[in-house]
């Protein structure tokens, strides 16, 4: 039987929320995967800040995402950092065709099924709590 | 053109006892231990101390030890030594203690250890730590340039080898190991086993900057700063550590992170990548030193896999690397502690004081700090003598 990698289920650690990085988590709950656009540069910033990474203004703009990318490095890893996640997991940095990268787990693959350049997309989960994560599973 | 004809010099250093567990010390009792250790070593007593550099702890420790009024560093790892150097040469310290220790932090044996727990809201519900942070650029480096398992084994065979014969190791005696004993230990974060990965462990340093007009008439050989630079692309386990990460002004990528720094160093040395008798290079995983290599242009991008393959690392060859064992064997004692040794072994290989591992005619080391998957390293340049 070849392993699976699946989303966790337990309550897994996370940072309250700030008030810039709010809206992206409640997104996340309705099944939406945001981003910022500077609304004077249209660079993206990613993870989110009160400033355009690009041009530092402050209009940054939520836009959401397609949510369609390249799997561009990953990790299974088989020694958990808690003993809340399960392993073995595939953290994970995703290519959005967007342009900007994120951290996240591949999941619903095979760990040998992984490569870089690998279509996935978007794939909410719900954790142990209330917390919707955005895994990627392959496209 | 200096800022002063002032040099500034490494006098004395000093490595507390290192162990898995030192069950009677606390992080403060190592750093008293560390800090006359490396006084004695110099020569020097705490009344000739004007300055401090310990991080977070600088502050206390000036009160604690009864040394103030006197200069702070509040710098790390490579960048410390930079710090304290320029604070001596521009003379707001005349003699700087740098110290790091710690005992007693990592209680919770089912969580990887503290200092490798990141609290972001983008990073901590991914399950990573430091360990994943390093796989996720050596997997980066496997897909683009083909590096292999067989070629980061050989570079943990190397240094858990020196740590082997070293009898201030933590893992002293626990050797010889073959590249397939590296490959077979059990996986942690793939492409990293569990050999590929730096220890825990517990135990303090310090060392002690001064003038080498000072250090003229002081106990031990002075060790000079010749040049030194640090990369940093951003905080540590914060963001997705990519290697293609670049800022606006150059077009260096992080993993190239300590290019600038070993180029910066360089120049001011008047030195090239050939003159470097020893590399004391920072080894918290094993692709991390196939990394610098191409990073610091010891070889070509992509070239790092191969460069290791043939013997070259090890004590006895042209490059010898992490001559003491490094953070997988010798020790890995928090924060910064492994960070401060990476120099001390420099300046010990330099003084003729490695013993089993001395590389003979060891005129220039260079030693590193940090890693890409940290986003940032520091590079230092040492030399037993002005070039």
């Amino acid at each position: 039987m070849t392993t699976r990698l699946r989303a966790q289920t337990r309550d897994v650690p996370h940072a309250t929320p700030s008030e810039v990085t709010r809206p992206f988590w409640d997104a996340c709950a309705r099944g939406e995967l945001l981003f910022q656009r500077c609304g004077q540069c249209a660079h993206i910033t990613f993870p989110p800040s009160e400033h355009c990474r690009g041009c530092l203004a402050r209009r940054q703009v939520w836009e959401a995402s397609a949510g369609r990318g390249t799997l561009y490095s990953w990790t299974v890893v088989h020694r958990p950092v808690t003993p809340a996640f399960e392993p073995p997991y595939a953290a994970a940095i995703v290519t959005l065709d967007e342009g900007y990268q994120m951290l996240t787990n591949i999941i619903d693959a095979a760990p040998e099924d992984l490569r870089a350049g690998l279509p996935v997309q978007v794939s909410f989960r719900r954790t142990g709590g209330d917390l919707w994560l955005p895994y990627f599973v392959p496209a | 053109m200096r800022a002063s004809n002032r040099r500034a010099v490494i006098a004395g250093v000093h490595n507390t006892r290192q162990a898995r567990r030192l069950e009677e010390e606390t992080s403060r009792s190592l750093t008293v231990k560390a800090i006359l250790g490396a006084l004695d070593d110099a020569g020097l007593e705490l009344s000739d101390v004007d300055g401090i550099s310990a991080m977070e702890n600088s502050t206390s420790l000036i009160y604690d030890l009864g040394v103030g009024p006197a200069w702070q560093g509040q710098d790390f790892g490579v960048g410390m030594f930079a710090e304290a150097a320029a604070a001596v040469e521009k003379g707001y310290a005349d003699v700087v203690v740098l110290v790091a220790a710690q005992a007693g932090s990592y209680t919770d044996r089912a969580a990887t250890a503290p200092w490798t727990r990141p609290e972001n809201e983008f990073v901590a519900p991914w399950g990573m730590f430091t360990a994943a942070e390093f796989a996720l650029i050596a997997r980066r480096h496997m897909e683009v340039f083909g590096t292999t398992r067989e070629q980061m084994s050989r570079v943990a065979a190397t240094i858990r080898n020196n740590g082997d014969r070293n009898p201030e190791a933590v893992y002293h005696g626990r050797g010889p190991f073959k590249p397939e004993d590296i490959t077979a230990s059990r996986p942690i974060a793939e492409p990293f086993h569990l050999l590929d990965c730096a220890m825990t462990s517990e135990g303090g340093c310090a060392a002690i900057i001064t003038t080498a007009e000072r250090a003229r008439s002081l106990r031990r050989q002075p060790v000079h700063v010749l040049g030194a630079g640090v990369d940093f692309f951003g905080p540590s386990y914060q963001f997705p550590p990519s290697w293609d990460l670049r800022g606006r002004r150059d077009d260096t990528a992080n993993g190239w992170a300590g290019r600038r720094a070993a180029d910066l160093a360089f120049r001011q040395a008047g030195l090239d990548r050939g003159d470097v008798d020893v590399l004391e290079l920072y080894d918290p995983f094993s692709f991390e030193i196939i990394r610098q290599l191409e990073a610091l242009r010891f070889c070509p991008e992509g070239e790092g896999g191969p460069f290791v393959e043939d013997g070259r690392i090890e004590l006895t060859g042209s490059h010898p690397i992490t001559t003491d064992g490094g953070l997988m064997s010798f020790s890995h004692a928090g924060a910064n502690p492994q960070m401060m040794q990476r120099v001390i072994r420099g300046v010990q290989q330099l003084r003729g004081d490695a013993g089993p591992l001395q590389v003979p005619e060891a005129h220039v080391a260079l030693c590193t700090t940090g890693g890409a998957g940290a986003l940032f390293t520091g590079v230092i340049l040492l030399g037993d003598d002005l070039p």
